[in-house]
């Protein structure tokens, strides 16, 4: 299998369904012969052509509310928009169309869209370019959250939102864009969107993650094996709506101690969802408060400061230990 | 129930007073005072300069991604140089030139490209809006100011810039429409450089010109040669006394070219080509108006050489400046800084948290 970055990725799951499927459309600013800005749709225009590869003017409520309507007709748009920090001037035709003409409409239309969007720190940008705001998203009925931590479930979630008949938001990690490469399979792979995934099973405590936290998460998982003889069990949400709340609270039920970790800031963040629903499925199972470890409630900083923001390997071994501790 | 013809008073001027041959046109020539003239062009020089040493600090790896302003130096002094003091600019972030003008400390610049918060100083008694990143938000906050300057009968103005990119932007159309309604002392300022990143003109829109959308909102458009610091100076000067007047706002559009990428992270060989880029170079606005100086007698090789060297000398203290204070600039508890006038307990918890952290963390290194 080759071994792909989690760009070449994503831009492996959008050709072939576009291969496959003349329904699926891309849009968006720079998505065309530019290839995007961080080359996600690279060469793409150059395959399909103009018309199923659109460069738009420059505005995001338009690219989303255009979508809207293509997917009614009955394509699947997957637009871009470039930063999720421009992705505000489009939250209304989400919240008011996207996520309710379903709904509205009875069943008569639907909106197979896909929103992608690079969100997260890590990568010395400029303001806008480095804030994870996947609460806004997660919290609105009738929209499906997903957010892939490598390059093959990436490419395998990708083409299950393209195949999904509810809009997507897809959240890309951009600091795992060129992070490192994994084996990705030519042949066709999908991924159940709302089923988190085991990425290391431990019996000591249990971490919840996602995204680009998944790197310090499980990094800091075989430090504190190493070093300390603690065995965590490492849960990957990929959806963080639907929220698979299965996994986790099967896994709490075994290890009584369980930690969330995200870079959103914390409060009201997806965090609280986890830890809401640990308190009512497996309340008498913890043995200790659960702990959070996200980002703090300010603007992620410009980024000099920003690593002592997103929540860091040491700072997730520092709180394990911690939690250890307490019950010896 | 004939069809009939609406009659609606339709035109936009376009106007070019130095040409790029550096020939002046005398009647419109701008009555500009020798000293003021000189200030422009030292200014449109440490505007190049300064993008110049940037580009090199970025390449180091001294600095981050920073949007470059090469070939737009005329578009932004022209219009910004008819401000006074009182008055406010709503700037993108592509107006480096027009914020040194306003007083921006060199340093700050690269503070704030840097990653650092403290990049943005704005002193009280400036009325400089500090950049704004999301394209052509900006222009309603420039509504914004213009209405509350019309509240307390002022006679101060805003003055706002943005790309041909930004025209294609809900929110420009929205602040153009409402600044058409209420009437207010705001100036519109397009800087046409040709490119949103990837995407030239001709995809942003159909319309024959930018300057042409102000009319549908009923007000004055006018377009001019974006490289002719005399043509941008002089359509300027007349928005802003109109404006100044309460007769009410005005757009701008200045003709230009993005010589430079996007930003240092945009690789335009992928979209536009040497030849277009060489054909723009011809048009120049700092070579233009260099040899109109020398014509008027106010410039000559030293000169231009020992403005190029003050400038240089400048830039240099600047570089020398950042990277001190970068240095004391380190403390990672400043993220909590202006959050909000007060801090909530909840984040005086989360800075104590952090401040415990990073005790412990350093006892152990």
């Amino acid at each position: 299998m080759p071994k792909m970055t989690m760009v070449q990725a994503l831009n492996l799951a959008l050709k072939q369904e576009m291969e496959k499927d003349d329904t699926v459309i891309l849009l968006g600013e720079d998505v065309g012969l530019d290839g995007g800005v961080f080359r996600v749709t690279d060469q793409l225009y150059q395959q399909f052509g103009e018309n199923r590869v659109v460069d738009t003017p420059l505005a995001e409520t338009a690219i989303v509310g255009m979508s809207v309507g293509m997917a009614m007709y009955g394509l699947k748009p997957v637009c871009e928009i470039q930063f999720s920090g421009f992705s505000y001037q489009n939250f209304h035709q989400i919240e008011n169309h996207a996520s309710r003409m379903r709904w509205r409409s009875q069943g008569r239309f639907e909106v197979p869209m896909v929103l992608r969007t690079p969100y997260g720190g890590g990568v010395r940008a400029l303001e806008h370019h480095s804030e994870s705001r996947e609460a806004f998203w997660s919290h609105i009925p009738g929209l499906k959250m997903v957010i892939p931590s490598g390059p093959r479930n990436a490419r395998a979630l990708l083409v299950s939102a393209i195949r999904d008949p509810d809009p997507v938001i897809f959240y890309e990690p951009k600091a795992l864009y060129r992070a490192f490469r994994e084996e990705v399979p030519d042949e066709e792979e999908t991924m159940p969107i709302g089923k988190s995934v085991i990425a290391r099973k431990g019996t000591d405590l249990t971490m919840i993650s996602y995204g680009a936290m998944m790197r310090p998460t499980l990094e800091a998982a075989s430090e504190l094996a190493e070093k300390d003889g603690i065995e965590s069990e490492v849960i990957d949400l990929l959806s963080l709506s639907p929220l698979d709340d299965e996994l986790f609270t099967e896994s709490v039920k075994k290890t009584g101690k369980a930690m969330i970790i995200h870079e959103a800031p914390m409060s009201y963040g997806p965090g609280a969802e986890i830890l809401a629903r640990l308190v009512e499925k497996s309340f008498y199972y913890l043995e200790l408060p659960v702990e959070r470890i996200t980002g703090f409630d300010i603007i992620i900083p410009l980024f000099s400061r920003e690593n002592h923001y997103i929540p860091s390997v040491n700072r997730i071994v520092r709180t394990a230990r911690k939690m250890i501790d307490r019950l010896k | 129930m004939p069809r009939s013809k609406i009659d609606i008073p339709y035109h936009v001027d376009y106007l070019s007073i130095l040409d790029e041959t550096g020939t002046v046109d005398k009647e419109l020539e701008p009555d500009i005072s020798e000293d003021f003239l000189l200030n422009i062009y030292k200014a449109m020089v440490m505007g190049r300069r300064f993008d110049e040493r940037m580009l090199n600090l970025q390449r180091q790896g001294r600095i981050g991604t920073f949007p470059p302003i090469t070939g737009q130096e005329a578009a932004q002094l022209g219009t910004v140089v008819n401000l006074r003091q009182s008055d406010w600019i709503v700037p993108s972030f592509r107006e480096t030139v027009a914020e040194i003008w306003r007083g921006r400390p060199l340093e700050t610049f690269l503070l704030y490209y840097a990653g650092y918060n403290e990049g943005v100083n704005i002193a009280e008694d400036q009325n400089n809006l500090p950049l704004s990143v999301p394209v052509g938000s900006q222009t309603l906050h420039a509504v914004g100011l213009a209405w509350a300057i019309k509240y307390r009968k002022k006679d101060d103005v805003a003055m706002t810039w943005f790309g041909d990119g930004a025209t294609s932007e809900g929110d420009f159309h929205e602040a153009m429409n409402f600044a058409g309604v209420f009437q207010i002392p705001v100036i519109f300022v397009c800087q046409n450089n040709q490119w949103a990143i990837s995407i030239p003109l001709s995809k942003q829109t159909r319309s024959k010109t930018l300057a042409q959308k102000a009319l549908a909102y009923g007000f004055p458009g006018i377009q001019v040669d974006g490289n002719d610091v005399l043509a941008v100076y002089a359509a300027a000067k007349e928005a802003v006394e109109r404006a100044r007047a309460g007769d009410g706002p005005t757009m701008i559009e200045c003709v230009t070219y993005r010589m430079m990428m996007h930003t240092t992270a945009d690789d335009p060989k992928r979209y536009r080509s040497d030849e277009e880029v060489e054909g723009w170079r011809a048009k120049d606005p700092i070579t233009r108006f260099e040899k109109y100086l020398i014509d008027k007698n106010l410039l000559d090789p030293k000169k231009i050489e020992s403005v190029d060297q003050a400038v240089k000398e400048h830039i240099q203290q600047a570089v020398d400046k950042a990277e001190i204070q970068m240095k004391e600039l380190g403390d990672p508890l400043d993220m909590f800084n202006h959050a909000y006038a007060q801090l909530p307990p909840h984040l005086e918890a989360q800075k104590a948290y952090l401040t415990k952290e990073l005790a412990e963390t350093t006892e152990k290194e």
